[in-house]
């Protein structure tokens, strides 16, 4: 364990030092990386240790992005208070929405999360007044101490660290390991005593807050917002960066979305046709690593042991 | 109507194999685009739409076979997610080839010469076409329930859907029957893409936009259930139409709310059973 925190310390560092290169292009994909990987190892919370399969995470995502940029945009509320909401808003809208997924499991649970993430996209979509419907909500601006892409960065390297920091706490906290015992056997956790659905739903809201963090940091990012954040297939992609990197991992989606999000930068660059090569790699993932790109690397560890 | 030929394909997949096929969009969307290339190929032989129409099907059964055979049938034994993401890889797949073959403008096909007119009914006109469509769907389902209700084929179709180890053990090829069962869906899905393409603008996005529409059909009538997928299209499709009349804005939010409330309240849909544990 201890070995593992100097690796994770000596990667913070390495992290911090990024901007030093000066290249706008890494800043940017080191901060799009670090989002997309806050948001993933949030899903992740549900889906690898909890054993909740969400189709809807695109919803929180969403609902954090849009609370903070309408609320800076549209109440003028200052940035700190602004990113602050998100989270909350992101636990509310778990609140409600968790109420009723909790209740069903498997694939029902599955299209009951889609159900409630479209709802959510087709309200975004629609209410032109509040969020500008279709052509989106633009012109998010910085607070000025944040107004370069270096600075942007360590905010959200800071935001993401602290984050990442706190979900592995809550993970590897009693609370966590009941989840993972949940995950393994509901039924017997629930002979135990166990008021399973409530820790599915404080599980379902504390993966919607987190999720909600990584939506506000996205808008503010990108400068703009679109519906499309909240379409369904956002929500398929960032389980698919949770599979590609490892979900039964704490880092494998972080590792997931780091992979995906570079491999996206250097195919675009060349093709149109990124769709077809990232759904090759899943399908080759699906087969031949169903424990992804971490879980791999487990099973290759092991294996060496073994062997001695 | 259309929404029927397809969802129905969606639903007798799920309720035999259990397994939700988002690449049942694709499948559709490739049975346009194939109509589309198999008309312009054909355009000197009479009767071409109808020749196409039932090649492109032909073919995206075979494919939907093919792909059931060579790689869902591996992925059985593995969870349920693991199908799941198969086969959204496959909508991507699909998807870009649709893309690198046919380009990405609008593509359209005209409507076959017998229904090119309108009829009159309480004074109103409607296109033959799409009275042939619902003439036809409901043909297509009369068939269906009588294979599943009264024929040994059926008898086993359904038996799979209670207890497919049972089966198996009675001496049934399961995996057989998975492969067919996974056929004629596809078989549906490519029907229903093909016979849309004379009244829809073939575009890429459609499998993306259908295979939503569908997944609500299937979980307001109930995941497997026959009837129910007809229910469900009804339904859809009055709250689309009024909803539209109504409340425009709020026509979209009102579906997913529709599904939501149903997946609360019977997730197993209106007319389906729950599963099986």
């Amino acid at each position: 364990m201890a070995k593992q925190n100097w690796l994770l310390l000596i990667l913070i560092v390495l992290l911090a030092l990024l901007p030093l290169s000066e290249s706008r292009f890494y800043i940017f994909l080191g901060t799009d990386i670090l989002i997309m990987g806050l948001f993933a190892v949030s899903l992740n919370l549900m889906l690898g240790y909890t054993g909740l399969v969400s189709f809807g995470q695109a919803a929180y995502f969403g609902i954090g992005a849009y609370t903070c940029a309408l609320l800076m945009k549209k109440a003028s509320v200052a940035f700190p208070f602004a990113f602050v909401a998100a989270p909350i808003a992101g636990a509310a809208g778990a609140l409600v929405i968790g109420f009723f997924c909790i209740r069903l499991t498997q694939i029902y649970f599955a299209m009951l999360t889609l159900a409630f993430s479209q709802i959510v996209w087709a309200i975004v979509f629609k209410w032109n007044s509040l969020t500008g419907g279709d052509t989106g909500l633009i012109g998010i601006n910085f607070p000025e101490y944040l107004d370069s892409s270096a600075r942007f960065y360590y905010f959200t390297l800071g935001v993401v660290v602290l984050s990442l920091y706190l979900l592995r706490q809550i993970v590897n906290s009693p609370f966590g390991r009941m989840l993972t015992t949940i995950r393994e056997n509901p039924e017997r956790t629930e002979f135990i005593g166990i008021n399973v659905k409530l820790f599915q739903l404080i599980a379902f809201m504390i993966s919607g807050s987190f999720a909600a963090i990584s939506g506000a940091l996205f808008g503010i990012f990108n400068h703009s917002l679109f519906p499309d954040l909240l379409y369904w297939p956002q929500s398929a992609e960032v389980l698919i960066m949770s599979i590609l990197g490892g979900m039964y991992s704490f880092f494998g989606p972080l590792v997931g979305a780091a992979v995906m999000l570079y491999l996206r930068m250097a195919v675009t660059s060349k093709t149109q046709y990124w769709p077809l090569i990232m759904g090759t790699i899943l399908a080759l993932l699906l087969f031949f690593f169903p424990g992804g790109i971490l879980g791999f690397l487990k099973d290759l560890r092991i294996f060496a042991k073994w062997k001695r | 109507m259309f929404l029927f030929l397809i969802a129905s394909g969606l639903s007798l997949i799920f309720g035999i194999l259990r397994v939700l096929n988002f690449a049942h969009g694709s499948f559709y969307m490739v049975g346009a685009y194939l109509t589309y290339q198999f008309t312009s190929q054909f355009i000197q032989a009479p009767a071409h739409f109808w020749l196409a129409v039932l090649l492109s099907s032909i073919s995206i059964a075979v494919i939907g076979g093919v792909i059931e055979r060579l790689f869902l049938s591996r992925l059985y034994i593995r969870e349920e997610l693991n199908q799941l993401l198969f086969t959204y890889s496959l909508v991507m797949i699909i998807g870009d080839f649709a893309k690198i073959i046919w380009g990405t403008g609008h593509l359209s096909v005209s409507r076959p010469a017998i229904f090119k007119g309108a009829v009159q009914i309480f004074g109103q006109f409607f296109p033959e076409y799409n009275i042939f469509i619902i003439i036809l769907g409901l043909g297509i389902a009369f068939i269906f329930w009588v294979v599943l209700n009264r024929t040994r084929w059926g008898r086993i179709i359904r038996a799979a859907a209670l207890d497919r180890e049972m089966l198996g053990s009675l001496g049934v090829n399961v995996k057989l029957l998975f492969t067919i069962v996974f056929t004629i869906g596809a078989w549906l899905a490519g029907l229903g893409g093909a016979l849309v393409s004379p009244i829809a603008a073939i575009v890429p996005g459609m499998d993306v936009e259908i295979i939503i529409n569908v997944f609500i059909v299937v979980v307001i009538g109930g995941l497997g259930s026959f009837w129910g997928t007809l229910l469900g299209a009804l339904v859809l499709g009055q709250v689309i139409s009024f909803g539209i009349l109504i409340l425009p804005r709020l026509a979209i939010v009102f579906i997913y709310v529709l599904m939501a409330v149903v997946l609360i309240i019977r997730p197993w849909g209106l007319l389906g059973r729950p599963l099986p544990r």
